[in-house]
This record gives structure tokens, C-alpha cells and sequence, in this order.
């Protein structure tokens, strides 16, 4: 009971006037990373959709086969013979007009895979592209390399991404928690939950390094130097495909965090990742623990 | 430590800076500023400076099985020059065609296809990867460059191979792709020429390469593709094979090899058609 309605003291933990307790949760390079990371991320997506648009075919092996590929977003016409943009899966024809493979440019339809308005540059220019691409995917490894040395270094990354074990017992009430949108105030709120250790897990030690490796093995002469880097991934148009379905792996993750973290105290989590602070509020372990802080 | 609880409105203020960051709209017009234009090309040197760490002198592109040899090859780029010399020069199965080596060399070399056919061989069954991202995979037979390079010996002072190809992109001045690249005045379309180039003056493709790619073991002078003679789409008489970098970089229709010490002088000073157009010179990746 006393635990469940006031949070322990915890050294580095402020009090304000106003009674609310402050912990001190980002460091700086933390909060660094993750806002350069932000704009690598965001840069290398537009541009990558631009690269993608130059060829929007993916294919499985070493070679591509024109005529038969995995995935392809194009146009063709309808029975009225309109075009329309469609995505073609395998032997699956999807209508996407307006969105892929035609859609409006400064108001005039245009075939392109992905719109204007996702690509960098907007307009078609493969070469840009490449240049945008290339820089920051590099912008993005140093910063991803800082960020895993301070990591591992500091034990922020453990504390981070690895659950404790009363975490992992406890999956069943997470999972509950994330369907009802109620997440843990108190003392809970001092460390993340164990679906979002395990999902930042999955994204800094999984689908990153994936994606920066694929993207090299794309590479003739990364090819050249380490074949074993695109053999793994089963050719270079397979590389390319994997690169692809990560990318979408990716932004369904940062849909996600964003609308969670819209969801669970937004100028918090937002006050949190730029000054470091974040509120804890005196309430239950649990969110959903009511009968407990009554009891 | 003391608290940092900013005000409301600075973390609106901030929120909305990167947010504006993160809405990209200004990115193109700072890739069209020198500045931008310099920064953008830092990828390329760290490119360039990192895989030529990776990569040795014997470090070979992968080698496939016949097997492996694509159903269908992707010609791309020009794959019929619209120049009446080399319209001539392809109806008589390019009979009087000599490969004409020269600029920084001891014995400037003059050779013909089948010259060129007498000399030893390599063949390579490689991938050829596009810029635009997809792969075909072919056998190419040819002539080590680094072999044509000894017979003609290199002066000190040369650096870069430069690949002088017969098809004619465009005209300068505005002129359209596809048509006759001999058509010369009169026929100038309207629009910006550079200073010392008349209008309708043909701009053709061409490449180049430094002496690391040049003296590689899988850089050769194709002039044969899976067993059978060159065909035309793909480069005939003699197309540049650069394994460890991508297609654009593979010049077709070679008809003059120039040893230079420097490519300020050929086309806008990139190295290459496309370099000259905005891709990289580097295009190992």
C-alpha cells in the first residue's frame, strides 16, 4: 500500500513545488542519438523510395526475373482503359490509384511507384537519391555505433531492451495493458514494459544491423570483398527484397512507438527524450492493479 | 541535479523545430546549393575510401555457373547508336574497326577485332548490377585491360582511363536521344550550349576508371557475351566489363582508350556520362 501510493525516493529523483516527483531518464547521448536517428531514419526512407522508384521490382536470388517478379508497383489500364496504378504480388493484382504506381504530381497524374510526396527529392532523380542515401546511411551507423558503445558501456542498453524476470512472468499483464492502452504509473513507470524492451530489442539488435548488412551486400564491391555477406542473404535481388521488407519492418515500428507514445502522457515522453526528465506520478504499481492500491 | 521543466510553449517551440527538420521540403533546395552539392558528395568519398580499404587487387567479384547464366540479359542505355560511322561500321561486322589506344603511352596502340581476339582471353561468368537496382547475369569474353596497357606501357604521370564510346546521347544545345548524332548544324534545337561547343554537336558516352580497376584481373574489353559475338545492344564491337562496380560504370561501343593524368577535360569534368549527370564516379555500391 505505502509503495503503491507514494514512489520510493530514488537518488537523482527531484521534487518540485508543485509536488511532482522527477526522475532523470535520458542521458544526453541518448537523446542525441535518438533525434539524429529520427532524421536518418527519414532521409534514408524518402530517399530509399526514390532509389526503389527507379526499378519498383523486387525479385528473389541473384538475378532479376523481369517477367516474373515477387513484387512490382506499376500501372496499367482498367476495362474502361483508364490507367490506374496497381501493386502486383506474386499472381495477386492490387488497385492502388493515387497512392502506387500513379499518382498526382503538382496535380497531374504520373506513373511512379511510390508519390511524390514521400520520395527525396520529390521529383524522379535517381542520382540525388543515391547521394542523400549513401550520406546519411553513414550519418546513421556512426551515430548507431555511439550509441551501442555508450550503450553496452553505461548499461543503459541493458536496462533497456533486456526484461527482468519478473518482467517476462508477468508478460500476460503487459499484453492486457497495451490492448486497454492503460500503462504503468508509479514505480512500474520507471523502467519500460516488457513488450517495449523486447520490441526495442527486436529493432536495435535485429531489423537495424539486417538492414544496414543488406543494404551493403547490395554492393558489387562489398560483394566482391566479404561474398559471404550476399550469399547469406540469398543473392543480391534477394538482399534488395529483405532490404525492402525491413524498411516496412521499420516504419511499422516508428507508427507504433509514435502512437504510444501519443497515447501514454505525450509532453512527458516528449519533455523526457529532449531534456531527460520525466514525471513519475504517485499512483499503483500497476495501472490495472486498482483492486491492489485499494486493498 | 536540478531539474530542467521547461515551459509549455519552449517544448512546443522545440517540437515544432523538428518537426519542421523532419518535414523534408527544404532538403531539395539545399541539395541544389554548392554547399549542398559538396556535402551530398561526402557519402561517395567515404564510399570510395573505405571499400578501396576492403577491397585487395585479388579481391574478384563472384563467379557463377553456366547455370546461373540469365534467360534474359536487360540491354540498357543505348542499345542501338544512332551515329552513321558506326551504323557503317556494324553493317560490315565492324571489319575495319581498330581499338585505338593512346594519350600518356610509349607505343600508342592500334588495334583490330581480330587483333584483339588473338590476344589471350579471359572469361567471366558475372553478375551485372544496375544502378536502378536489378541484376542480370552473363559470360563475358574478352581481353585483360591491364594486357593492352603493357603493350602500350604507361607513361609516369598516367592515372585514369578514359573509355571513348561511338553512341551519341544527346546533342549539345538540347538535341534529341535517338537521333542522328552526325547531324550537325542547322538541326541545333533551342537551349543552353557550353561555352566552346557548338550546337548539335554530338555529346557521346563515355567513362572512366583509375589504375586500381584498370590493372584488376576481371577488367576486360568484352567482345564476346555467352559464347556468341558481342550483339549490338550490349556494346558490340567492345564493351568495358568492371566487375566490382555497377552497369553505368560498363562503357559500351569502346572505341578509343585515352591514358590521362586528369578528367577536368572531358565532357562537364565528372569522369563519365553520368557522372557528368549527377551519379558517382565511385559506384562500387
Amino acid at each position: 500500500m505505502a509503495h503503491a501510493s507514494a514512489p520510493a525516493t530514488c537518488p537523482g529523483d527531484t521534487i518540485d513545488r508543485a509536488g511532482r516527483r522527477w526522475t532523470f531518464r535520458h542521458p544526453l547521448v541518448i537523446r542525441l542519438a535518438h533525434w539524429i536517428n529520427v532524421a536518418c531514419l527519414a532521409i534514408l526512407l524518402m530517399s530509399g523510395l526514390q532509389i526503389f522508384n527507379a526499378h519498383p521490382a523486387l525479385y528473389w536470388g541473384a538475378a532479376s526475373t523481369f517477367d516474373s517478379p515477387a513484387l512490382a508497383i506499376t500501372s496499367d489500364q482498367d476495362a474502361k482503359g483508364d490507367p490506374r496504378g496497381i501493386v502486383m504480388i506474386g499472381d495477386r493484382t492490387f488497385d492502388t490509384t493515387g497512392w502506387l504506381g500513379l499518382s498526382k504530381n503538382a496535380g497531374v497524374l504520373s506513373e511512379r511507384a511510390f508519390p511524390s510526396w514521400t520520395t527525396l527529392p520529390a521529383g524522379q532523380d535517381l542520382a540525388t537519391g543515391r547521394r542523400w542515401h549513401f550520406l546519411f546511411a553513414w550519418a546513421f551507423v556512426i551515430n548507431g555505433m555511439i550509441y551501442l558503445l555508450y550503450g553496452l558501456g553505461s548499461g543503459q542498453l541493458r536496462r533497456r531492451v533486456i526484461p527482468d524476470g519478473d518482467q517476462i512472468r508477468d508478460i500476460g499483464g503487459s499484453i492486457r495493458e497495451h490492448l486497454t492502452l492503460h500503462f504503468p504509473e508509479g514505480e512500474e513507470a520507471r523502467r519500460y514494459n516488457v513488450l517495449q524492451k523486447l520490441t526495442y530489442l527486436v529493432v536495435v539488435a535485429l531489423l537495424l544491423p539486417v538492414m544496414v548488412l543488406a543494404g551493403l551486400a547490395m554492393s558489387p564491391a562489398m560483394d566482391a570483398a566479404f561474398p559471404l555477406l550476399t550469399q547469406v542473404f540469398g543473392g543480391r535481388q534477394s538482399a534488395r527484397s529483405v532490404h525492402f521488407i525491413v524498411a516496412n519492418l521499420l516504419v511499422l515500428f516508428v507508427i507504433v512507438h509514435v502512437v504510444l507514445v501519443l497515447v501514454s502522457g505525450f509532453w512527458n515522453n516528449m519533455r523526457g527524450m529532449i531534456t531527460g526528465w520525466f514525471t513519475i506520478k504517485a499512483g499503483p504499481a500497476r495501472a490495472n492493479d486498482i483492486s491492489g492500491a485499494v486493498r | 541535479m536540478k531539474p530542467i521543466i521547461p515551459h509549455r510553449r519552449r517544448f512546443l517551440t522545440a517540437a515544432a523545430g523538428l518537426v519542421g527538420a523532419a518535414v523534408l521540403g527544404g532538403c531539395d533546395r539545399l541539395a541544389g546549393t554548392a554547399f549542398g552539392q559538396r556535402a551530398l558528395k561526402l557519402g561517395e568519398d567515404a564510399n570510395l575510401y573505405v571499400q578501396r580499404l576492403l577491397l585487395t587487387p585479388a579481391s574478384l567479384a563472384r563467379e557463377f555457373p553456366e547455370s546461373a547464366i540469365s534467360a534474359y540479359f536487360k540491354p540498357n542505355g543505348t542499345i542501338d547508336p544512332p551515329d552513321k560511322g558506326y551504323k557503317a561500321l556494324a553493317a560490315e561486322g565492324f571489319m575495319s574497326f581498330r581499338l585505338e589506344v593512346g594519350g600518356l603511352v610509349e607505343r600508342p596502340q592500334s588495334l583490330s577485332l581480330d587483333e584483339i581476339r588473338a590476344l589471350p582471353a579471359r572469361t567471366q561468368i558475372t553478375r551485372h548490377d544496375c544502378v536502378e537496382g536489378w541484376s542480370s547475369i552473363g559470360k563475358w569474353t574478352g581481353v585483360p585491360l591491364a594486357d593492352l596497357l603493357q603493350r602500350a606501357g604507361l607513361k609516369p604521370e598516367a592515372r585514369y582511363i578514359v573509355f571513348h564510346c561511338a553512341d551519341t546521347m544527346e546533342l549539345a544545345g538540347g538535341g534529341l536521344e535517338g537521333q542522328d548524332g552526325e547531324a550537325k548544324g542547322g538541326e541545333a534545337k533551342e537551349g543552353e550550349t557550353k561555352e566552346g561547343e557548338e550546337a548539335g554537336t554530338p555529346i557521346r558516352y563515355y567513362e572512366s576508371i583509375d589504375l586500381t580497376d584498370a590493372y584488376h584481373p576481371q577488367t576486360i574489353l568484352a567482345y564476346a557475351m555467352n559464347g556468341r559475338t558481342l550483339p549490338v545492344e550490349h556494346g558490340a564491337p567492345l564493351r568495358l566489363r568492371l566487375e566490382r562496380q555497377l552497369g553505368y560504370k560498363q562503357a559500351k561501343y569502346v572505341m578509343r582508350i585515352e591514358v590521362v593524368d586528369a578528367l577536368a577535360r572531358f565532357g562537364d569534368g565528372q569522369g563519365g556520362y553520368w557522372e557528368d549527370r549527377g551519379y558517382e564516379w565511385y559506384a562500387g555500391i
